[in-house]
């Protein structure tokens, strides 16, 4: 077997296994995957052991370094997150001449180049690296996969949406055209949120990321009233299946920010906290784009690191079409948009 | 027209409205502690409700009628002599009222202590909860030094009121006149301390407001000095009403005085009150930039605009100020004049706090995802009145009970 066909076999089993396991993952999240419908094996039954398993064996995939050899072997769950993180830029280069469209395979060119230099990032102390995110209105679609792919990965309750898409008409008919806005945190530089904590449970990280210590808000809600972009939310403690027969089960499925698995049960943490976008820290730390840049079916989303010049981000960003939300508060957000 | 609130006829249904209230408070208490936040309506986006305009009412109640107490024994205001342990009883009371409800407010109660432990400099929250809790010792103590003298009389006499007082008292038993001029010293310098300290922590809840920079509608530099003129309006308001109707038939006089002096106050401080809302409402709508000017028009013409009208306008300033001139000299009139205004304060702090969030951060924000916890209207719901309902009984019944038992009025000459 040559190289560029075990490339393009590895890539295939990519394409089919990250679907089915993004499928019965979401089955099993969502407390509909029984024994025939759920994965096998190691993975197959609770959720919360599902993932718990596959952040280890990526935590220790990661450890490893590259050495798994999975072209002739099935493709298992626990595969993946090494397979992802030995992906490099040469690996779709046998892949561009039977691609039908040059825009997919501009997308997953762009997939897999954010993801080397996310690797390479993380390869960097925390304080070298500062991740922004970039988005094109132009590309948007307004499908909302980003938003949904955030609640499901984050596994939010009602009234917590990390990532909201605001619809937006311009002009009146005949010329009219509808532009779509998703609205992350935009994990400011100059953060108005966290001076506001009386308990300092809530700061920027060295890397930007601002993040909320769970296991000390005392969910007062000032950062609420404080953060210019209504982007922190409170979590009430509601349920989807509330006043239904029966709570479902998946509704105490725990959620995997900052790396840590929150149950929502009764009234601890995360209930009765402020909660917002992290980037999907717990993703970035095995070596995995945030969920909103990979559901992105419009090709719109970007991330990376801003101190390598090099980076994808910083090309998008030299744009002139650049600009940020409420610049004149001197917020500084490291959310760019291309409009 | 006086009422005699100890009177049969009036003391009954008064007992039974209170132990109604009681009960029903405890039913959203038990709420509030069994299912947390989740029947509470306020929402990810309007984060703070009834309990915090409650809270800030509290609050404003209590530094006022400490400022208007401290101030007469610091200033020689003859006429309140007589009833400055009354006011600062309740505004221990309402400091007291303000921090149960806002404690209730919190998402993990349990964590309040850490405020102390871990609190951040950087934070105004974090400032004002230490403001406070210096002022609730600084008021406990100047409390404690203004019954001194009564409950070392007491802890000469037998029965219960004779242990607690031997208790209370720290063995100062002393009743000398030195002793007593040491307290009153003592009481001088607390209080030279306590102005200040109260000025700035009430000051501070208005900067609690103020210095939110993505909130247009507070963030003003006139919000400090509109929350200190509203603690002294609200203030002068209820000393006003309590005096009128607790003091005792033998001290008609002093009663009739202080009323005076307390309506001609009031008038100035309602005044004042109404000039600076004319400010700040005439420069936004005059300016009318959107941002700033929306939270405006909805105050004056949003879903609630009664709170405004019928409460703020009606209730609090004009029907008060057409009673306090057209009866000056009436101590009832100015009693029902004062309970007119610092009732009615509650609806004006409800329109500082919610109108600051109801426009959305970002145009289509509210239409972006629509849930009901992200909604940008806001009704408290009955499980928040109730809590609210349970911490106004709490308050009544402590300070009826202080009422009874304490001698809050008369007898003793404080700094004449």
């Amino acid at each position: 077997m040559t190289v560029k066909s075990s490339r393009r076999s590895l890539l295939r089993k990519l394409a089919k296994g990250l679907p089915a396991l993004a499928a019965g993952g979401a089955l099993a999240h969502i407390g509909l995957a029984g024994k025939k419908a759920g994965p096998k094996g190691e993975f197959a039954g609770d959720p919360k052991v599902w993932r718990e398993k596959f952040l280890e064996a990526a935590r220790a995939a990661k450890a490893a370094g590259p050495a798994v050899d999975t072209l002739q072997a099935p493709i298992r769950p626990s595969d993946l997150p090494a397979m992802v993180m030995n992906l490099g830029a040469a690996d779709v280069i046998p892949l561009t001449p039977v691609r039908p469209n040059a825009a997919i395979a501009k997308k997953a060119s762009d997939i897999i180049r954010m993801q080397e230099e996310l690797r390479k990032a993380m390869e960097k102390p925390i304080d070298q690296r500062k991740w922004i995110m970039v988005i094109d209105l132009q590309k948007c679609i307004g499908c909302s996969a980003c938003t949904i792919g955030c609640k499901a990965e984050n596994n939010l309750p009602p009234g917590v949406v990390y990532r909201p898409v605001i619809e937006e008409e311009i002009g009146e008919y005949p010329n009219v055209t509808r532009r779509w806005l998703p609205r992350p945190c935009m994990q400011c530089d100059d953060p108005p949120c966290t001076d506001v904590c009386p308990v300092g449970a809530t700061w920027k990280r060295e890397d930007g990321i601002v993040v909320v210590d769970y296991d000390a808000c005392i969910g007062c809600r000032y950062c609420l009233a404080a953060c210019p972009y209504g982007a922190r939310y409170f979590d009430f403690g509601d349920k989807y299946t509330d006043d239904t027969p029966a709570v479902q089960a998946y509704e105490n499925s725990p959620s995997p920010e900052y790396g840590k698995e929150w149950t929502r049960d009764g009234e601890g943490s995360p209930v009765g906290n402020a909660r917002k976008c992290q980037f999907c820290i717990h993703r970035l730390d095995v070596g995995m784009l945030p969920a909103c840049v990979t559901t992105c079916i419009g090709e719109a989303t970007f991330f990376g690191d801003k101190n390598d010049p090099d980076n994808l981000v910083n090309e998008l960003i030299a744009s002139p079409r650049v600009m940020r939300l409420k610049e004149e508060q001197g917020t500084n957000p490291k959310v760019y948009y291309l409009v | 027209m006086r009422v005699d609130i100890t009177s049969k006829p009036v003391a009954v249904p008064l007992a039974a409205l209170w132990v109604a209230a009681l009960a029903a408070g405890l039913v959203g208490l038990w709420l509030r502690l069994t299912t947390g936040h989740e029947l509470a309506n306020y929402t990810s986006s309007i984060p703070w409700g009834l309990w915090i305009a409650a809270y800030v009412y509290f609050m404003g109640l209590s530094a006022g009628l400490y400022l208007i107490a401290a101030s007469a024994y610091v200033f020689r205001f003859e006429r309140l002599q007589p009833f400055i342990k009354l006011g600062l009883f309740a505004a221990l009371v309402s400091l007291s009222a303000g921090l149960l409800i806002v404690w209730l407010d919190l998402g993990h109660m349990e964590r309040f202590y850490t405020v102390y432990t871990r609190g951040s400099t950087q934070s105004m929250m974090a400032w004002l909860v230490w403001m406070y809790t210096l002022y609730l010792l600084l008021l406990t103590v100047s409390f404690w030094f203004v019954m001194r003298a009564d409950m070392a009389e007491w802890a000469t006499g037998d029965g219960w009121r004779g242990r607690l007082a031997t208790l209370l008292v720290l063995g100062r038993t002393d009743r000398s006149d030195h002793n007593q001029e040491s307290d009153r010293r003592t009481l001088g310098i607390l209080f030279t301390f306590g102005i200040p300290l109260v000025l700035a922590t009430i000051g501070g809840s208005g900067a609690l407001f103020g210095v939110v920079g993505a909130r247009h509608y507070w963030n003003a530099p006139l919000m400090p000095i509109l929350f200190i003129v509203s603690a002294l309006t609200s203030g002068a308001g209820l000393l006003a009403l309590l005096v009128a109707l607790l003091a005792p038939p033998e001290e008609r006089e002093r009663r009739e005085q202080a009323l005076r002096f307390l309506g001609k106050a009031l008038i100035g401080l309602v005044v004042t009150y109404a000039l600076l809302l004319w400010a700040e409402f005439s420069i936004t709508l005059y300016a009318d930039i959107p941002a700033s000017s929306e939270a405006a028009y909805q105050v004056l013409g949003g879903p609630y605009p009664w709170v405004f009208w019928v409460f703020q306008v009606a209730l609090g300033t004009i029907i008060p100020l057409a009673i306090l001139t057209a009866r000056p000299r009436s101590g009832d009139w100015i009693g029902l004049a004062g309970m007119l205004v610092a009732a009615s304060f509650l609806a004006t702090r409800l329109n500082i706090v919610i109108p600051g969030f109801v426009e959305p951060q970002l145009a289509g924000l509210d239409l972006a995802y629509e849930e009901a916890r992200l909604a940008y209207d806001y009704f408290p719901s009955a499980m928040e009145w109730l809590v609210l309902v349970f911490v106004g009984a709490f308050a009544t019944g402590v300070f009826y009970l202080g009422f009874r038992v304490l001698p809050l009025m008369g007898g003793r000459k404080e700094a004449s």
